[in-house]
């Protein structure tokens, strides 16, 4: 009688890579309705178009690397990196910007690296910045929120999005005026006025709740997911929310009052742009990010820094993508310096000790 | 309610341990043979006492501890010994190693025993003799002989007894704890005697043993005893963090708790512990589990240490087709075993048969995302996925920085992640490689010792020697300059003579004779034409293939020389005569004026020389017949010419001829007398050359006569001032006369041969 050889543990929890990258898709939903909802289907069609991008890109390169393609297709990463650069691209981009984004992210940023696991950056980022900065124009086209349309301007269709996305599909009959900027941008533009001057401007600004229209629930929604994802005990709250007290504290800071200089005030900053997919989703992304909690907390608070820092001060009204490929960077230092305490230790060692 | 800590991390698997509680503790029959590994425990193996057929009662010595850290061995029943040999023992290496082999003979018949009557009345000392005796060690799973856990030099005011069975599966002392509570309460007591009555006594269970817990507490009302429940999680039954629920203390990495003045023991060994005091009986049983799907009856059982898995397990209807994975211990930390014949040892607290469904095959592992759950379950505070990350890439270092001996191998890491990577798998191997590098290490730097330490011997040996010789010489040196100086008249400081002497005796020595001289002049002529040979060959073979006219023309300027060092030697041969030269007095007169030459007078002559050079380089450039040999000769010219310059300047610099010679009025004596000496010796050369055989030999003789007769008089003044050096002088005497006397013969014999 021979009984397999195993080492212990021989025993495992439930928890699998490809759950907890299906709970992150799930988490997801919600800003991807809100985004729906108020810009019309170019959101989903980006989301779509990159996944398949992505999963045939990803089985092509496994394929290629001679390994099991189901078995690596099964973690999910792929999708994730899809999803989330989908969110994060404008609505109605044309299908060539989402496909080179998304080549970059899966086989540049992720497989020339190693694959999952290995990468240094951010998939999703690198992909998204390369298009930014390549196609600017392109990048900065976004859509007015649905219920701040003028009278008789409707958003695209879901066929006329499609003939939008994919010009060889026909030309569409689109009615005028439906593309806008969004609240940073527009925060940006009005460089020489007071804060409430812009908000009394600004439709976007001043018929909104709390920050802007649409965009805060575009915002909401990625909040909701991530503290869902928390409740999961999918990551943990030091880096989403060391990133949002930063940017918040920074943003507190110069606010000036709401002067002609302000950066804009606290809420500006993080119920606009990428900050809530940012937060929980990827500054989140534990591949690239800092190993221990302490490490997580320094890590988050340089994207909020950042993030605060590039949108007033830099050429780019979202920074979003900047700031965390800038701290993906410091993560194998930051890592170095924030080893935990460990049982048995007074202080907290150096990861470059040398034995004495 | 006493205080309680929490432990970071940990997990909560499913604990699974209803299954193996439906029974009380019960005993099996017995089993037809018991293997009795001799390492059992932590530390040095037990020696065995008994020989291959002695019959043995139950509970006798068969092996004694086999050093300080190390425990005794007993028969768990009456039989024989049937072998002592090498044979299964369970360990994941799935290595033999020596075993004591008992056959029962069914009695079940005990030695003659007893405990002591009163436990207090015993010194600690005397109780720690009868445990180490009674060959306790850890039930917990390390095996660490209890009487050396039992008696650390350091104080002890807290003794933790260990009740928290945190793994699944594992029933053992659950059911120990409600069955004989009273037992391990006055097990207590005997250990808190040993420790000299430590200030807080615990028993720490977990609170999934709600029963065990209320039957201990029955048991310790009215003693010193505490007994606390605390959460239920995975690994808080570890030494280390069961300290840290109950005291809040951390043990300092690399020490012990005994450092901290806590002792902890398992409650499996205080029960033992109880046996052997008050009932006199060693270790030679346990309460084991079995349990898995794989089995049909689970349950709890006193099992002979010794006896077969095997046996165990059929009497648990095991079902080998069922079986997936056979473990002994639990499903966390225990180690699988590779088949059923193993037995039982002491630190065999379960033997878990898991089926197909309980323990599905380990899915392969994927990429490390760094979701970092395993360092949130990880009790010590580590970063798994860095050790992991370091552990891959052989960064030992890193891994050294990290903690890497802090981790206990709980296997929480593992548990929980999500990749199904087996992390625990490479932080052993690690420990291991690590462990490997040290031992290398400390060869390589003893081995680096001894080889300096050699180096160092060897250099002082040769030192020694050298210092030897050199007082050797030194003696040599003095004698000779006695013998010496004596046989000369002393005429002055010695320095002048000396170099003279020295002078002279190299130019004898580098004369040869004159047949020698000539041979050595043939052979130079025959190597000139070699040379020539040579050219000429290389000079028709360049011609041949034709090659550029540089080199060419280099090629016939060598010939040229070879020709012309050719004409040379055949000169010299030519001009050679057997004569003996008057070498040794011009040498010698060279030496003597460059020596002792006044420095204007040497300038002077070299000035001269220099100018006659340079008149006979610059002829021979005029006449020479070849580019390259004029252009060596133009060389040499400005060489010369330069030297000439100098030594005009030197003059120069000296100062007009009058100036007073800066020799010191004493050397004059001496350089006369010196000069008178040489003079002596020219006139003497010049007298022998002119000499004909015969009168040369009468000369010699005359010579010697001289010479034997100062040497007996310096014999006659030794032997009257019986001075050390009489036997020297002595020898040289008689050294003189044989001479004499051999010289006499030879001119007796040329003197008849002129005759004819």
């Amino acid at each position: 009688m021979v009984f397999a050889r195993s080492s212990s543990p021989h025993g495992h929890a439930p928890l699998d890579t490809g759950a907890v990258m299906r709970c992150v898709l799930l988490a997801t939903l919600p800003g991807l309705v809100a985004l729906t909802w108020n810009f019309g289907w170019g959101s989903l069609i980006n989301v779509v178009l990159a996944s398949l991008v992505a999963l045939g890109l990803e089985a092509a390169i496994v394929a290629a690397r001679g390994r099991p393609v189901l078995f690596y297709l099964r973690d999910y990463s792929a999708l994730v990196t899809a999803v989330l650069l989908g969110l994060a691209l404008p609505p109605l981009a044309p299908w060539w910007l989402v496909v080179i984004a998304t080549l970059f992210a899966i086989a540049i940023a992720k497989h020339l690296y190693g694959g999952l696991g290995y990468n240094p950056f951010n998939p999703a980022m690198v992909g998204y910045v390369v298009v930014l900065i390549s196609f600017p124009v392109q990048m900065t086209t976004w859509i007015t929120p649905r219920d701040l349309l003028a009278e008789g301007v409707s958003l695209p269709g879901l066929w006329q999005s499609l003939q939008i996305v994919f010009p060889a599909l026909g030309t569409p009959e689109l009615s005028d005026g439906f593309t806008g900027a969004t609240p940073l941008d527009a925060f940006k533009q009005y460089s020489g006025l007071l804060v409430e001057q812009i908000y009394q401007r600004e439709p976007l600004f001043n018929q909104a709740e709390i920050a802007s229209y649409g965009w805060e629930w575009v915002n909401l929604g990625f909040l909701a997911g991530g503290v869902w994802l928390l409740y999961k005990r999918i990551f943990t709250w030091h880096a989403p929310l060391a990133m949002l007290a930063a940017l918040t504290l920074m943003a507190a800071l110069f606010h000036d009052g709401g002067s002609s200089t302000s950066g804009g005030s606290p809420l500006l900053h993080l119920f606009s742009g990428a900050t809530m997919l940012g937060a929980f989703f990827i500054v989140t992304d534990p591949v690239t990010s800092a190993a221990s909690t302490t490490g997580r907390l320094i890590y988050g608070a340089g994207v909020g820094i950042l993030v605060y820092c590039i949108r007033v001060w830099g050429n780019y009204p979202d920074a979003v993508a900047f700031a965390v490929l800038l701290m993906n960077f410091a993560a194998p230092l930051i890592d170095n310096y924030s080893l935990p305490r460990s049982y048995g230790h007074s202080r907290r060692r150096k990861a470059t000790e040398k034995k004495p | 309610m006493r205080k309680i800590w929490d432990i970071p991390g940990g997990i909560h698997p499913p604990e699974n341990k209803t299954q193996s509680l439906g029974q009380g503790i019960a005993t099996l029959p017995l089993p037809d043979i018991l293997i009795l590994p001799l390492g059992q425990h932590a530390g040095a193996p037990a020696k065995p006492l008994v020989a291959v057929g002695d019959r043995v009662l139950k509970g006798q010595l068969l092996a004694e501890p086999g050093g300080f850290i190390s425990a005794a061995l007993h028969a768990p029943t009456s039989g024989t010994v049937s072998a002592i040999e090498d044979r299964a023992i369970p360990h994941p290496s799935g290595m033999s190693a020596r075993c004591i082999v008992l056959l029962p003979d069914g009695n079940d018949e005990w030695c003659p025993h007893h405990g002591v009557a009163d436990y207090r009345a015993a010194s600690p000392v005397a109780l720690l003799g009868l445990i180490r005796d009674a060959g306790i060690a850890g039930l917990g799973g390390a095996g660490f002989p209890s009487a050396v856990k039992l008696g650390p030099k350091q104080p002890i005011d807290t003794l933790i007894i260990n009740g928290t069975e945190c793994e699944p599966y594992i029933t053992a002392d659950d059911i120990l704890m409600r069955e004989r509570a009273a037992d391990i309460v006055e097990g207590v007591a005997i250990l808190a005697h040993i420790l000299g009555n430590p200030a807080t006594l615990l028993i720490g269970v977990e609170d999934n043993k709600p029963q065990a817990f209320e039957a201990l507490e029955a048991a310790a009302r009215g003693t010193a005893i505490e007994v606390v429940e605390f959460p239920t999680k995975y690994p808080s039954g570890g030494e280390k963090q069961l300290i840290q629920i109950l005291t809040g203390k951390e043990v300092p990495s690399g020490k012990l708790p005994a450092d901290l003045g806590i002792v902890c023991q398992n409650v499996g060994t205080t029960y033992a512990v109880q046996r052997a005091i008050v009932h006199g009986e060693p270790l030679i049983s346990r309460v084991t589990t079995v349990t898995g799907r794989a089995c049909g009856r689970n349950g709890n059982y006193e099992v002979p240490i010794g006896t077969p898995i095997r046996h165990l397990l059929a009497h648990n209807a095991f079902d080998a087709a069922r079986c997936a994975r056979l473990i002994m211990g639990g499903p966390m930390m225990g180690f699988a075993l590779p088949d059923i014949d193993v037995p039982v040892v002491k630190t065999t607290n379960c033997i878990l048969a898991g089926s197909h469904d309980e323990f599905p095959p380990a899915p392969p592992a994927q990429a490390c995302i760094r979701c970092g759950l395993c360092a949130e379950a990880c009790p010590a505070s580590l970063l798994p996925q860095q050790l992991y990350w370091y552990a891959q890439s052989h960064n030992l270092e890193r891994l050294e920085a990290h903690n890497l001996f802090d981790c206990i191998e709980c296997g929480a890491c593992a548990y929980v992640c999500p990749s199904n990577i087996p992390l625990v798998q490479y932080y052993r191997a690690a420990k291991g490689e690590i462990r490997q590098q040290d031992a290398e290490k400390k060869k390589a730097d003893h081995a680096r010792q001894r080889f300096e330490f050699h180096k160092a011997r060897l250099e002082r040996a040769e030192a020694e020697k050298a210092a030897k010789r050199e007082a050797r010489r030194l003696a040599a040196e003095e004698a000779q300059a006695k013998v010496a100086g004596d046989a000369i008249p002393a005429s002055g400081p010695g320095s002048a003579d000396d170099l003279i002497q020295a002078a002279m005796a190299r130019a004898a020595a580098r004369q040869s004779s004159p047949e020698q001289q000539q041979a050595k002049l043939e052979r130079g002529l025959e190597a000139a034409r070699n040379r020539l040979q040579v050219a000429e060959a290389k000079l028709a073979e360049g011609e041949g293939e034709g090659l550029d006219t540089e080199p060419l023309d280099r090629l016939r300027a060598r010939v040229e020389e070879a020709r012309v060092k050719l004409a040379e030697a055949e000169r010299k041969l030519a001009e050679f005569t057997p004569a003996t030269s008057p070498a040794p007095s011009a040498t010698a007169a060279r030496v003597v004026d460059k020596l002792q030459g006044a420095p204007r007078d040497q300038l002077e002559r070299s000035i001269t020389t220099l100018r006659e050079r340079i008149a006979t380089t610059e002829a021979k450039i005029a006449e020479a017949s070849d580019e390259t040999i004029a252009a060596a000769l133009r060389n040499g010219l400005d060489k010369q010419r330069a030297k000439l310059r100098d030594a005009e300047r030197q003059l120069a610099d000296l100062g007009p001829a009058d100036a007073s010679p800066e020799q010191p009025a004493a050397d004059a004596p001496t350089l006369d007398a010196a000069a008178q000496a040489i003079a002596r010796a020219q006139a003497k050369a010049e007298a022998m050359a002119a000499m004909n055989p015969l009168e040369k030999l009468d000369a010699a003789l005359e010579g010697l006569d001289q010479r034997i007769a100062k040497a007996r008089d310096k014999v006659a003044a030794a032997e009257a001032e019986q001075s050390e050096h009489l036997d020297t002088l002595r020898a040289a005497l008689d050294k003189l006369e044989a001479k004499r006397a051999d010289t006499a013969r030879q001119r007796a014999e040329l003197a008849g041969q002129g005759a004819h």
